[in-house]
């Protein structure tokens, strides 16, 4: 039991379609990210050079990315000076037998973890429990989801689609079955709700032999390693423990600590609108033999799962700068309507529908599903704090799905077949084209459809269904816009612009540039 | 001055009102106003759907039509988002070049109606009369793409007898999105209805934007929930006087225009 799967979800829109029904669910979430919305407006407002800091981080992370070889080989060689073993993972599958031939040498079958996006992204959990091993949560928010054997739903606050209520139900059924129960007569108060948790948990941590984590960043010229985090339960679970073992994604590396202090401003403003976060943890190898605090043994799995691919991607790599503070899912209205789980991934919004796709692929429809999971509205964009033009992106990626074309995948430079379902769409799209290429014949379809307007349905069958369900039609004209000008303006008056068929060859590029020589003299 | 009217493929084909109110405000402040009838379409909803390739004869197509123009004024905001945004970018992937760069130049010069009103005549006035109450939608594109800040707010604070009330939630998407109002019509009209339901607790007459796509999709939402309330473009809005109407006496004096069947 260590929490459900997102794999054999339905696609987006299904998903999406059964979290609008479910009003608990909305109010839950409306009501969570509006309020944390509000908060870092007010938080990002404080600082006068909020522009040049975003702008800084989106360059290091380039930066970066650019030379990512360089600072990842500078990376290990530091921490293996410091002395901690490094471990390379092509995938999930490499990096969970890496993590549990680690665990399993120690001997143990318990480890407390700190919250941590990787080891969500490849399934650790799963993978741990499979070998015999039991996975504690400590972060409040997993601990819930943990409990609750259900899926995050948020990157900083995984239940936040579970109300105070449904928290303490959970707790009292579900606490007794993991360790120290919740008290009988547990209230739904935040304050009781959290110490219930600090009691379950600390004798996890006291007990806890081995730690397992994720990093914020990871510092190349020295080989430290940076959690930042709330609760002071990180704290804990890099401390304690006699080994601990981190699994960071390749992209989480910055040069230097000057880099570090950029991001260190942009997180935990953007992420929980705080000017600087509680706990700030940092290590650098394991601990020395006498007397020293910490592990004595530190293994660092850097974790790649489809992250070269991306940045292979010269549009879809801006994924990479990411540095996880969610305020793009706390912006967006899709994840405020469609819920977390809806996304299929432990990404959920506007950058699991860029990051997935690409780390795992456009072939499953949930997958393919994904770039069009947004109005393309471009609040994410707005508030992202290392500017990664979200919008630009799901474009990008639909044309990926819908057009095919190169990639890499695993490695290779490959062509992707366009996803399956989307023919009609196709040829409805180069028929559109066409006309709009023949403005001629657009005037005749535009006249068509005045001609007969009386006789359009108010409600309409097959694909057309899915706008009519909820909006009415508008209403076709009398008569064009192109039709009034041609009635009102046209005969050639005061030698205005000519004929609508002018430009009408523009697949011939010759006769184009000649047509529109012609044109623009003729002007006036 | 050569200015030319961008009018949009979704403004010609279904709402005529808002190209000759448009016209009407422009030829009012003394701009004469060409309209090139080779013109179709940006692209907009080709490229936001994937369909890059299918979108680049109509980035070529627009750079041709409107080469010549000292402005290219549009009554859309995500039209000429496209056009600013995307355009140079598809063209210079697609074409390089002598080719690129026109289509750069021919993006320069593109400008939404409330800009060009407000950045190039330097009017925040048109000298409109409309005595309703209006709430305004900051449609995304306008908004977060082209910057337009309070530009059509001036506009509209400027007009006689209207008052602008404040919608709650304005920044927030109305769930339009192109394709997306269809390939996720449940989220759509989620965020269509709540959209709406602020725009019903304004008490306003009427909802203005600056983009008739958006105003398609919170006009057919306001319709369908047997809302009283009117969706109207701005362009509308100017060009209304107190001697009636401005447009030819088809767009009207009210609000909607030919929209007003759609009720
Ligand atoms: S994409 Fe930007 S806003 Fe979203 S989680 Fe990543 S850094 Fe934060």
């Amino acid at each position: 039991m260590s929490g459900g799967t997102f794999l054999g979800m339905p696609a987006f829109p299904e998903a999406a379609a059964a979290a609008v029904r479910d009003t608990r669910l909305r109010g839950n979430l409306r009501h969570a990210t509006g309020t944390i919305r509000a908060k870092r407006a007010r938080a990002v407002a404080e600082l006068p050079d909020w522009a040049g800091l975003r702008a800084a981080g989106a360059a290091i992370k380039d930066r970066t990315l650019r030379h990512l070889d360089h600072y990842l080989e500078r990376l290990e060689e530091a921490v293996t000076a410091a002395g901690g073993t490094v471990h390379w993972a092509a995938d999930a599958a490499e990096a969970n037998r890496i993590v549990t031939q680690l665990v399993r040498a120690t001997g143990e079958s318990e480890v407390v973890k700190v919250k941590s996006m990787a080891t969500q992204e490849i399934g650790l959990n799963q993978a741990l429990e499979a070998a015999g091993i039991r996975a504690y949560e400590t972060d409040l928010a997993e601990l819930i989801v943990q409990l609750g054997d259900d899926l995050p739903s948020h990157i900083l606050v995984p239940a936040i689609h579970r109300n105070r209520g449904e928290i303490r139900d959970i707790f009292r059924s579900e606490m007794g079955r993991w360790g120290r129960p919740a008290p009988e007569d547990l209230s739904e108060e935040p304050a009781e709700l959290a110490e219930a948790a600090r009691l379950h948990l600390r004798e996890k941590f006291l007990r806890a032999k081995v730690g397992i984590s994720g990093a914020n960043f990871m510092v190349a010229e020295t080989g430290t390693l940076v959690v930042v985090e709330s609760e002071g339960n990180g704290r804990m679970c890099l401390t304690l423990p006699e080994t601990l073992i981190s699994v960071v994604g390749i992209e989480k590396v910055v040069p230097t600590w000057r880099d570090l202090e950029v991001f260190l401003q942009l997180l935990p403003r953007s992420s929980t609108a705080e000017r600087m976060n509680p706990y700030t943890s940092m290590w650098t190898g394991a601990a020395d033999a006498e007397g020293a605090d910490g592990p004595r043994d530190f293994h660092l799995v850097l974790l790649d799962n489809g992250r070269t691919d991306a940045l292979a991607d010269t549009v879809g790599r801006q994924a990479l700068r990411c540095i996880r503070c969610s305020a793009c899912l706390n912006v967006c209205p899709v994840y405020e309507r469609a819920g977390g789980h809806a996304y299929g991934s432990a990404y959920p919004g506007p950058i699991g529908a860029i990051l997935t796709p690409q780390l795992r692929g456009t072939v499953t429809e949930l997958d393919a599903s994904l770039p069009y999971a947004s109005s393309l509205c471009g609040a994410c964009y707005e508030v992202c704090p290392v500017a990664i033009d979200i919008p630009q992106v799901l474009v990008h990626l639909r044309e990926r799905v819908v057009e095919g074309g190169e990639a890499t995948v695993r490695g290779r430079r490959t062509t992707i077949r366009p996803a399956r379902g989307h023919a009609a769409e196709r040829a409805a799209m180069r028929a559109a084209r066409w006309v709009f290429e023949h403005p001629a014949a657009l005037r005749a379809g535009q006249r068509l459809a005045s001609r007969t307007r009386r006789l359009h349905p108010r409600r309409l069958p097959g694909p057309g269904r899915a706008w009519t369900a909820s909006r009415e039609l508008p209403e076709v004209p009398a008569e064009s816009f192109r039709d009034w000008w041609l009635r009102e303006r046209g005969n050639g008056s005061g030698g205005r612009k000519g004929r609508e068929d002018q430009t009408d060859q523009t697949g011939q590029a010759e006769q184009t540039e000649r047509a529109g020589r012609a044109e623009g003299g003729g002007d006036r | 001055m050569r200015v030319a009217l961008f009018v949009t493929c979704v403004t010609d084909t279904l709402y005529p009102g808002t190209g000759r109110a448009t016209l009407a405000v422009l030829e009012r402040l003394g701009v004469e106003v060409d309209f090139p009838l080779a013109q179709s379409c940006c692209g907009q909803p080709q490229f936001n759907t994937g369909y890059r390739r299918e979108t680049e004869p109509l980035v070529r197509r627009f750079a041709e039509v409107f080469r010549g123009y000292d402005h290219i004024v549009t009554p859309s905001g995500s039209c000429a988002a496209m056009v600013r945004e995307n355009h140079p970018r598809i063209a210079a992937r697609a074409f390089g070049g002598r080719r690129a760069d026109e289509v750069a130049g021919a993006a320069s010069r593109t400008y939404e109606l409330s800009e060009f009103l407000v950045d190039v005549l330097g009017v925040t006035d048109v000298g409109a009369y409309y005595p309703h109450t209006v709430t305004y939608h900051p449609t995304c594109h306008g908004l977060r793409t082209l910057g337009l800040g309070d530009r059509p707010r001036r506009l509209l604070e400027n007009v006689r007898g209207l008052e602008l009330v404040e919608l709650p939630g304005a920044r927030e998407c109305c769930g339009f999105g192109g394709t997306f109002a269809v390939k996720n019509a449940a989220v759509s009209a989620a965020m269509g209805a709540d959209k709406a339901r602020g725009i019903e607790g304004t008490g306003a007459e009427a909802v203005c934007a600056v983009d008739n796509s958006c105003l398609m999709h919170i006009g057919g939402t306001l319709a369908r929930r047997g809302s009283a309330v009117r969706p109207v473009h701005l362009a509308e809005i100017l060009a209304s006087t107190d001697g009636g109407t401005a447009t030819d006496g088809t767009a009207g004096g009210t609000a909607g225009g030919t929209r007003e069947a759609a009720r």
